[in-house]
């Protein structure tokens, strides 16, 4: 057994810190770490810079402009660019769309819609969630009538992320009524900016606005935008939600936070001393990152096993569950250490170019906000408790 | 042994709660807010009339009640309808004020004052003993210097009771109309909807009366504010548990209800559990602090009031976030009333003290006993 990385994977490694170094504006980078929300312009002008290097999208094919990169470097990447408070790149086109559209699309969309994705050209969302079909999403209502060539769409979808900056949605649609529900479900690129398109915003918890409803009236839609075959759209999107194994586990984001959080719990104090020396303070943090080391191992694990060509399993449920319950840890801890200031809820403080000084220590406003926002991590990509409906199944049997 | 109420505060307490059923409403508490003065002043002026803050205090000092079973009764009610006035404030400043001030008790009952307590300092975190704040004594009254940290309230009051230190190094609490001259109240809206303030003190000229006395005073103020926070928490923690619960019946997913799910069931059984816990929590402290009786001994009292803060603290939490897990997406909408309750269950860990302090509290009480 030998945990380290090849001389090469540390060799890429640096490779990345040095890129991340020279190239990641420290503007953009202190947002990130301050938990600071940022705007749809600040997370193009990351990406383009990505693009630049030919990594905004390291892990497509080769031939399709990415880098094929291993599972293992991915890993690395990942880690790095987490640590170094790198704005997350906005998935939905380039996580989710493009393995769909590579393996299963035509050859005139891959052409037409992965360069432009390398180009910043599309902001891409994610329709598949109704008011009807959350957990059960194979029960999508939102209908698409083939009307001679094109579609005409009648719905809803909701918890659209970013969907107010998107000009595309990948969907899934009813093109059938009869027979088992899965088998009616098509895979349909909708373009936001079509009559009868209409986005309402959703205000979660933390009084952000990220989320959306968005509501189809008679929209008609290319046929030459339906993915793969009609009906099988069932089968590409559960395709998508096993492709990305290893990022579930969240390891950069939570060591970023774990580190952070120790910043503040040494600047707090309590009972004359600081935070991080607080007998039970102490032991809810030891307890955290006990559980995060444990979790790169395990992801580790789940990383050796698919570079070596090992089957996805259900490792990416257990990942998923262990990954956004430390995330939670993190931000609640954080919000526990701040005391009487996870209180205050200033907007200002989140608005740029305020000059009205912070209430309590500068750090203290976006951490109760940011504790409320993640809630949702248990929540979407399949809940925690879908995931253990499928680790008792899969693996368990049942 | 009787765990019921008696007929008289049964009756307070249901006049109450169908008094917020029919006339408070999570719109009025969200536009209240918004601004100063923070709370619904037309709200406040109801309360007063059917008795809610006489309740607070005892027949002696002009109130009518004012037992500590008195007062979990009335904020477990205030819990439930998630009613954002500035009732515990009042109770720990009339609480300083029946020792120091019992003359200004009248008005505070009959909803012409509102004096709320400002004892709190940023680098204090839970322990009102730390004090920067600074008086200095001119003969002919008072000058105070000084910051005050996350007051519940504020900006309704028209007068503060505000603790600090003099030359001597005596901890003392004054009385500070808010109107004089050199008080600063920032306020701002809370993460769980309610409305707090920082406040600055610069060269406050006070007059000799405006010393209430020891900040010793401060004591049973606060274990009684601890105590209607727990009780409020219990209150807070039904309405989710029923919203909840509700919700697990209606929600329709695979064909059937999510409650159908075994998983689901246990997580509400769990949920039950807790919040029985806490009730019992709070009967505990509520028990102690009435066995207390007045006297000096407050280390029973207290460490009863720790147990309970402690247990409301961790239990509210986890029912907050249990509630939210359980509505899945829409438990994250501000749009969804549930959600407001699970923020204040969770904020009210943040005053007076959190589960550790308390924890610790406890440790320190029953390590010395
Ligand atoms: C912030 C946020 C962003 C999102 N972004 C997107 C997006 O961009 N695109 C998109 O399509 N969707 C998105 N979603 C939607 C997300 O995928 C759904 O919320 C999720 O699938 C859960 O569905 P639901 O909200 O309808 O909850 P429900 O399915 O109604 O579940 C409610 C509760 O019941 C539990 N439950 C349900 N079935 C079972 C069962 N059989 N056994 C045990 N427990 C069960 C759930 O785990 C949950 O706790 C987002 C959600 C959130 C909160």
């Amino acid at each position: 057994m030998d945990l380290s990385f090849s001389p090469e994977e540390q060799a890429f490694r640096d490779e990345v810190r040095d890129f991340l170094k020279s190239e990641l504006p420290a503007r953009l980078s202190d947002k990130v770490r301050t938990g600071k929300h940022l705007d749809k312009a600040e997370i193009e002008e990351w990406q383009a810079i990505l693009s630049r290097k030919g990594w905004l999208a390291p892990h497509w094919p080769k031939e399709y402009g990415g880098q094929g990169w291993s599972v293992v470097q991915r890993y690395l990447y990942d880690i790095e660019t987490s640590q170094a408070h790198a704005p997350h790149v906005v998935p939905f086109g380039l996580s989710m769309l493009a393995p769909v559209l590579i393996a299963f699309g035509s050859q005139e969309q891959k052409d037409h819609w992965l360069p432009r994705m390398l180009n910043g050209d599309d902001w891409w969302c994610q329709g598949y969630s109704e008011p009807g079909a959350g957990s059960d999403l194979a029960n999508v209502r939102t209908a698409a009538i083939r009307d001679g060539d094109e579609y005409v769409v009648n719905g809803q979808k909701t918890w659209t992320t970013l969907g107010q900056h998107a000009n595309m949605m990948f969907c899934l649609v009813r093109t059938d009524t009869d027979g088992p529900r899965q088998q009616g479900i098509s895979f349909l690129l909708v373009d936001m900016e079509a009559p009868g398109v209409e986005v309402r915003p959703i205000i979660t918890l933390d009084g952000g606005h990220e989320v959306n409803e968005v509501f189809f009236t008679d929209v008609r839609v290319p046929a030459e935008n339906l993915v793969g075959e009609e009906g099988r759209g069932w089968t590409y999107a559960k395709y998508l939600l096993t492709y990305e194994r290893t990022s579930m586990a969240a390891i950069g984001s939570s060591k970023a936070g774990l580190a952070w959080l120790k910043s503040i719990a040494r600047a707090e104090m309590a009972n004359g001393k600081p935070l991080i020396e607080d007998a039970l303070f102490a032991a809810r943090l030891a307890r955290v990152e006990i559980e995060l080391a444990n979790l790169e191992t395990t992801t580790l694990r789940v990383v050796a096993s698919a570079a070596q060509g090992g089957a996805p399993g259900a490792e990416s449920s257990i990942l998923k569950i262990k990954g956004s319950e430390i995330r939670q840890e993190i931000s609640s801890l954080a919000r526990r250490a701040i005391g009487p200031y996870a209180q205050p809820f200033p907007p200002e403080i989140d608005v740029e170019g305020s000059n009205e000084p912070a209430i309590g220590p500068d750090y203290a406003g976006v951490i109760t906000p940011n504790y409320l926002n993640l809630r949702k991590l248990t929540i979407f990509g399949g809940s925690n408790e879908i995931q253990k409906n499928i680790i008792s199944k899969a693996v368990l049997g049942l | 042994m009787d765990f019921t109420l008696s007929d008289d505060r049964q009756a307070l307490v249901d006049v109450l709660g169908r008094f917020i059923r029919e006339r408070y409403t999570l719109a009025l508490r969200h536009k209240a807010s918004q601004d100063a003065p923070g709370h619904d002043q037309a709200t406040w002026q109801q309360l007063a009339e059917i008795g809610v803050i006489g309740a607070l205090f005892d027949e002696e000092f002009g109130g009518f009640a004012g037992s500590p079973y008195d007062l979990i009764a009335i904020f477990e009610t205030l819990g439930h309808g998630l009613v954002s006035e500035p009732v515990m404030p009042v109770l720990m400043a009339g609480t300083i004020l029946e020792q120091a001030r019992p003359d200004l008790l009248e008005d505070i009952i009959a909803g012409q004052s509102i004096v709320v307590p400002a004892l709190f300092e940023a680098g204090g975190r839970y322990d009102h003993t730390i004090i920067q704040t600074r008086a200095v004594n001119t003969g002919s009254g008072f000058t105070l210097d000084g910051s005050k940290a996350v007051v519940a309230h504020a900006e309704a009051a028209n007068a503060l009771i505000v603790s600090a230190t003099d030359e001597s190094g005596s901890a003392g609490l004054y009385l500070v109309p808010t109107d004089a001259e050199g008080v600063f109240i920032r306020g701002y809206p809370g993460n769980d909807g309610s409305r707090a303030a920082e406040i600055s003190l610069t060269n406050v000229a006070l007059d000799e009366g405006a010393r209430l006395g020891d900040i010793a005073l401060a004591d049973a103020a606060i274990a009684k504010g601890r105590l209607a926070l727990c009780a409020e928490a219990l209150g807070i923690a039904e309405w989710l548990k029923t919203a909840t619960l509700d919700y697990l019946k209606t929600r329709v997913q695979f064909g059937k209800p999510i409650g159908s799910n075994q998983a689901l069931q246990h997580r509400m059984v769990e949920m039950v559990v807790r919040i029985e816990q806490m009730r019992s929590a709070v009967i505990n402290a509520a028990a102690a602090m009435d066995g207390n009786g007045g006297g000096t001994d407050t280390t029973a009292r207290d460490r009863a009031i720790s147990a309970a803060k402690y247990t409301v603290g961790n239990n509210g939490i986890e029912v907050a976030e249990e509630s939210i897990q359980m509505h899945g997406g829409i438990g994250m909408t501000m749009e969804l009333d549930m959600t407001h309750f699970a923020r204040r269950a969770v904020l009210i860990d943040h005053q007076l003290g959190d589960a550790d302090h308390h924890l610790a509290s406890y440790i320190a009480s029953a390590a010395a006993a």
